[in-house]
């Protein structure tokens, strides 16, 4: 790290008289922008950007981007976001000079390659969910959610059934499920959870009515435990005339155990940047495909790939059984195709392992820690586990602190004060692609941890100690935000 | 079956030591909490492994099977130049692959670049405050539209342009009918948005946002001057869906007095990859910061007085106000946003203009020759255009046939927007020889039918 | 005569007369944490009793802001617009809004002091 230019914006490299590339343009184009338009119709100043040579914006990204932590810098344990390994030949695949100049709207007889990946891609993902049919256009996870929930509202709106205007979630769900019911117009009930973390399915029944027109759940939970009862649940949901919603989140421990469509799910989302390797990117762009049992496909959104009989592949884009257009296009290829790549490297047999091996390192790590850790339900977990925070609460050490010495000792955090069902929750999520030895490494540092909390929990409490900057003033940053270069003047 | 895939690390060792650790004897022991019923019997009916090797020939053999055409279509999506040094810093794995910075004390590059993508989005806007990124234009669209709503608490129709990209309007029309927000057309009037149907549809009350697109689906640049103080006096919002690499020369969205600026910053040198991914942006004042949906980066200090960058006003976001929060956003387009920082950052203030310049006087040539040839004309010919416009085809020909015709040629001719109306688009990227083989391919093209 | 009712979701009510001043509890505020931001209503804007008027943010939580009456909302507390802060400090001096009350009979149903204490002294278990 250049420690010169930390945190250096790239506006205070500028100077008046620098480039950083040279445009392709004829001498004729100069002016012409103020030959074709009135004066009215045009900005009175340019804008105010950067002015820097190509090597100093180079320099300025690259040490950016020493200032942060990735997967492929060290472990990445958060919980509920299945942080593994983005491999290398997907990135290879991704992108190429041949794909980049495909426009959307140019002829299907021109992208017949694009829309087979398309095609194939959907038919992977409905046989590993075990569903009939899979819309890859959504854009992320949130998105996918939205979109199923739209899903089942085209379908009860069909059978003039305007009725249905609830989403029942678990209390242990996500922020973002109750968000996106209310994005698609719909209201949210909360049913309780047992106090091992599954639904309670009494009470879950005493809810269930003809208003309802989903159930929403991760399975496994957000506490890392499999539903058991999910058959029953199924069953009472479809008795209720409802859907059952399946929020993919939690996918990666079932691939090569179980399948969604198997477990009485009608509608799911699949993450890809989770279960399918895609790059998180400091927060996308991901991939959001939404999966359908038979008889939903026709209300999946526009546009749609479709595979003639013919065998050639085309796109429908005005079906008026579809609930709507909630992308512009068909979703983010490029990611689409690093998840392709991903299930054509593992194939079959592969894919088979992850589940099982993403199940044996939660495991092997909580069961190295709950002697120190306060686990509160008893195991086995899934891909994940819930700690309570330290056994011994006598220092007041935090679940904060622990997270934040971590960073000390080059780990990323895990999941923090996540699900809410506890005070101090900790969650862990090692994924299947970490070596024993890191794993062992992890469960060394919080071990250590657990151990600072006895002996010298004050300084342990002004954790991170080591990283380049620590403690920033959160209040004073939302009190009065300064949000640009210029409100920094 | 084999579990030595170079994606798993463990040796048999290792997982003999780690079910030992666990208590149990087999994986198998681990799910003994799945109903036997629902456990799967057999591996899934998929392809075998492939190596890599294998797996590039695959790609190979599929993409052989796409054209890449000389592109003068756009319609929302334009072939743009992107210096190499982009895609060398975006595919920087410390950026790929993190995840969203919650933790700022290890994530102060993603942090540091949102903040200089909002900086230089403002910019270009001239509006105070910008998110980190939407999903692509017509979502961001849409959560504008959601916005305006939330902002007016008890209004619920929103007026929308008929002249805004259609695909833009029909995203906006599926979140409004599932999320109950009435949404009315204004008729365009000659190719631009009828302002004086606006001002009745505003007398009407109970408006809460307005739409409006720059340039408009045509191409063409629309004049709004007084239109933003109508919208103010009836307390509503208005909303312009610019394409974000004009802004650099158009009146922005501030001076035309919009409360939000959004839509898709793919013109501002992303690759166009058959749909995705691009970038939504949204921008608004500061008045409005806080209804705004997805991440937004503050600078602030930390312990020793340096300055450093945090996620802030986190208390709109759905993790926290979970089913009152403006949007269902979590992540966004990340990546993206750092491709149109660095992007910025290299083609600074003069060489977004020569973009602009470049794309423009490749268009008026283009629609000159194709005028003088006698096959099209402009569709709005008094109407003032940048870099796109629709053009009307003499009787005989059609959008269709042209399109695919120049196709067979190597040539995107644009897109349909009737069968005799025809939009076109140019860049800084179509050379003269390119102009000219496509003038000639619609002269030819008249003789053929 | 100065007297004040509480609002199960913690919202106070100090009333002087016709006039109200609403805020939130100390129990409220020290719950909170680093207010940063309050979302108020405008003058002449009108409240309805148990509904929202407005929402108080603290850096990772936020909770919508409940009337204990109707009324039209006669001013707000600009100085929380720069200071957010200040209701930490000293909640029952710095009131969020001020509203003349439509039905004085809607104060029967509030909780008084005494009440609001034991609520209190409840959930903090």
């Amino acid at each position: 790290m250049n420690s010169e230019l930390y945190g250096t914006l790239v506006f205070e490299l500028s100077r008046k008289g620098r480039r950083g590339c040279a445009v392709p343009a004829t001498e004729a184009a100069a002016g012409a922008v103020h030959r074709a338009l009135p004066e009215s119709l045009l900005r009175k100043e340019a804008p105010d950007m950067p002015m820097v040579d190509e090597p100093s914006a180079v320099r300025h990204y690259t040490n950016m981007s020493t200032n942060n932590f990735g997967v492929d810098t060290g472990f990445y344990p958060l919980g509920s976001c299945t942080m593994k390994y983005n491999p290398k030949i997907n990135e290879a695949l991704a992108s190429s000079p041949e794909i980049a100049g495909l426009h959307p709207f140019q002829p299907a007889a021109t992208v017949r390659g694009a829309l087979e990946a398309y095609y194939l891609l959907q038919s992977f993902l409905s046989e590993i969910g075990g569903m009939a049919e899979f819309s890859l256009n959504p854009y992320a996870g949130a998105h996918g959610e939205l979109t199923g929930l739209m899903v089942i509202r085209a379908y009860h709106a069909e059978r003039g059934d305007f009725g249905r205007t609830k989403v029942i979630v678990p209390d242990s769900a996500h922020g973002t499920n109750p968000a996106s019911a209310a994005v698609a117009g719909l209201q949210i009930v909360e049913t309780r959870s047992m106090p091992d973390g599954t639904v309670d399915l009494d009470d879950l029944r005493s809810k269930l009515d003809e208003s309802v027109a989903a159930v929403m759940l991760t399975n496994p939970n957000t506490t890392g435990m499999f539903e058991r009862r999910i058959p029953e649940i199924a069953e009472a949901v479809h008795a209720a005339g409802a859907l059952l919603y399946y929020d993919g989140a939690n996918l990666n421990p079932m691939l090569g155990v179980a399948r969604p469509g198997d477990m009485g799910f009608d509608v799911m989302h699949i993450n890809l940047h989770k279960t399918f390797s895609t790059p998180h990117g400091g927060g996308g762009p991901g991939a959001g495909p939404v999966g359908v049992r038979a008889g939903l496909e026709k209300y999946l959104p526009n546009p749609r790939v479709v595979k003639h009989l013919d065998g050639s592949f085309g796109v429908i884009s005005d079906s008026d059984s579809a609930l709507g257009r909630v992308t512009f296009w068909l979703g983010n290829y490029t990611v689409l195709r690093r998840a392709l790549a991903y299930i054509l490297t593992l194939g079959a047999d592969g894919l088979m392992h992850v589940g099982p091996f993403a199940t044996l390192a939660a495991n092997y790590v909580m069961n190295s820690l709950n002697d120190l850790y306060k686990q509160p339900i008893p195991g086995p977990c899934k891909h994940e586990f819930v700690f309570d925070g330290l056994l011994d609460k006598s220092t007041g050490v935090t679940t904060l602190h622990v997270a934040k010495r971590l960073l000390d000792m080059g780990f990323h955090a895990p999941t923090i004060y996540f699900p809410l069902l506890f005070h101090e929750s900790l969650m862990v999520e090692p994924t299947e692609t970490e070596s024993k030895e890191t794993l062992d490494a992890f469960i060394a540092a919080m071990r250590k941890i657990a151990e600072e909390a006895t002996s010298r929990h004050e300084q342990l409490k002004q954790a991170p100690l080591c990283t380049p900057m620590s403690h920033p003033d959160e209040t004073e940053a939302a009190t009065h935000p300064k949000l640009k270069w210029k409100d920094l003047t | 079956m084999s579990n030595t895939h170079h994606y798993f690390p463990h040796t048999q060792d290792d997982i003999d030591a780690m079910l030992q650790r666990c208590g149990v004897s087999g994986l198998d022991d681990l799910y003994s909490d799945v109903p036997s019923s629902l456990r799967m019997k057999a591996p899934y009916k998929l392809p075998e492994a492939m190596t890599e090797p294998e797996l590039r020939r695959f790609f190979r053999h599929l993409d052989r099977r796409n054209e890449t055409l000389t592109c003068f279509a756009g319609a929302g999506v334009y072939h743009h130049f992107t210096p190499a040094a982009v895609d060398s810093i975006v595919s920087r794995s410390e950026f790929m692959t993190a995840y969203t910075p919650y933790q700022p004390e290890v994530s102060q590059g993603t942090l540091q670049y949102i903040f200089e993508y909002q900086s230089m989005m403002c910019e270009l806007t001239g509006l105070d405050v910008s998110n980190a990124s939407l999903y692509d234009g017509s979502t961001a669209t849409a959560e504008a539209m959601l916005m305006c709503v939330a902002a007016a608490k008890k209004k619920n129709r929103v007026l929308i342009s008929a002249t805004v990209n259609p695909i833009v309007a029909q995203v906006c029309g599926t979140y409004a009918r599932w999320h109950g927000i009435a949404i009315d057309t204004i008729p365009e009037h000659d190719g631009v948005t009828s302002l004086e149907t606006l001002e009745d549809m505003l007398g009407a009350g109970d408006v809460a946002g307005v739409i409006l697109p720059q340039p408009n689906y045509y191409g063409i640049v629309e004049d709004f001057s007084g239109v933003s103080d109508k919208i103010h006096a009836v307390k509503a919002l208005m909303v312009m869906n610019c394409v974000a690499s004009t802004l650099a020369v158009l009146r922005t969205p501030a001076e035309w007095g919009a409360d939000i600026a959004v839509g898709d910053a793919q013109s501002l040198g992303m690759p166009m990859n058959y749909g995705g991914p691009y970038l939504g942006y949204m921008c608004t004042t500061r008045a409005l910061m806080r209804k705004m949906p997805g991440r937004i980066v503050g600078a602030t200090t930390d312990a020793s007085g340096k300055r450093v960058f945090v996620l802030t006003l986190q208390a709109r976001e759905q993790h926290i106000r979970r089913d009152k929060a403006t949007s269902n956003i979590c992540s966004n387009q990340g990546v993206m946003a750092l491709h149109t920082a660095v992007y910025l950052s290299l083609m600074g203030r003069d060489g977004l203009r020569e973009v602009n310049e470049a794309g423009c006087s490749t268009m008026h040539a283009l629609v000159q020759k194709l005028c003088a040839g006698g096959q099209m004309e402009l569709a709005y010919p008094h109407k003032p255009y940048l870099n796109e416009a629709l053009m009307r085809l003499k009787p005989g020909l059609s959008a269709r046939g042209i399109i695919d015709k120049a196709a067979a040629a190597g040539i995107l001719a644009g897109v349909e927007v009737a069968p005799d109306l025809l939009l076109v688009a140019c860049t800084e990227m179509q050379s003269t020889e390119d102009v000219d083989a496509y003038v000639e391919l619609v002269k030819n093209m008249n003789t053929d039918e | 005569m100065e007297k004040i009712l509480y609002l199960p979701t913690h919202e106070y009510i100090r009333i002087e007369g016709t006039k109200g001043y609403i805020g939130i509890s100390e129990y409220a505020a020290k719950q909170l944490g680093n207010i940063v931001y309050i979302d108020m209503p405008e003058p002449d804007d009108e409240v309805s009793a148990g509904e929202e008027f407005g929402a108080i943010e603290s850096v990772k939580a936020a909770s919508d802001l409940y009337s204990p009456v109707s009324g039209t909302v006669v001013a707000v507390n600009e100085a929380l617009v720069d200071e957010p802060g200040l209701v930490g400090k000293d909640p029952m001096a710095q009131w969020i809004i001020e509203v003349e009350m439509d039905n004085l009979d809607e104060l029967d149903g509030l909780l008084t002091p005494e009440a609001y204490a034991e609520l209190c002294a409840h959930e903090t278990h």
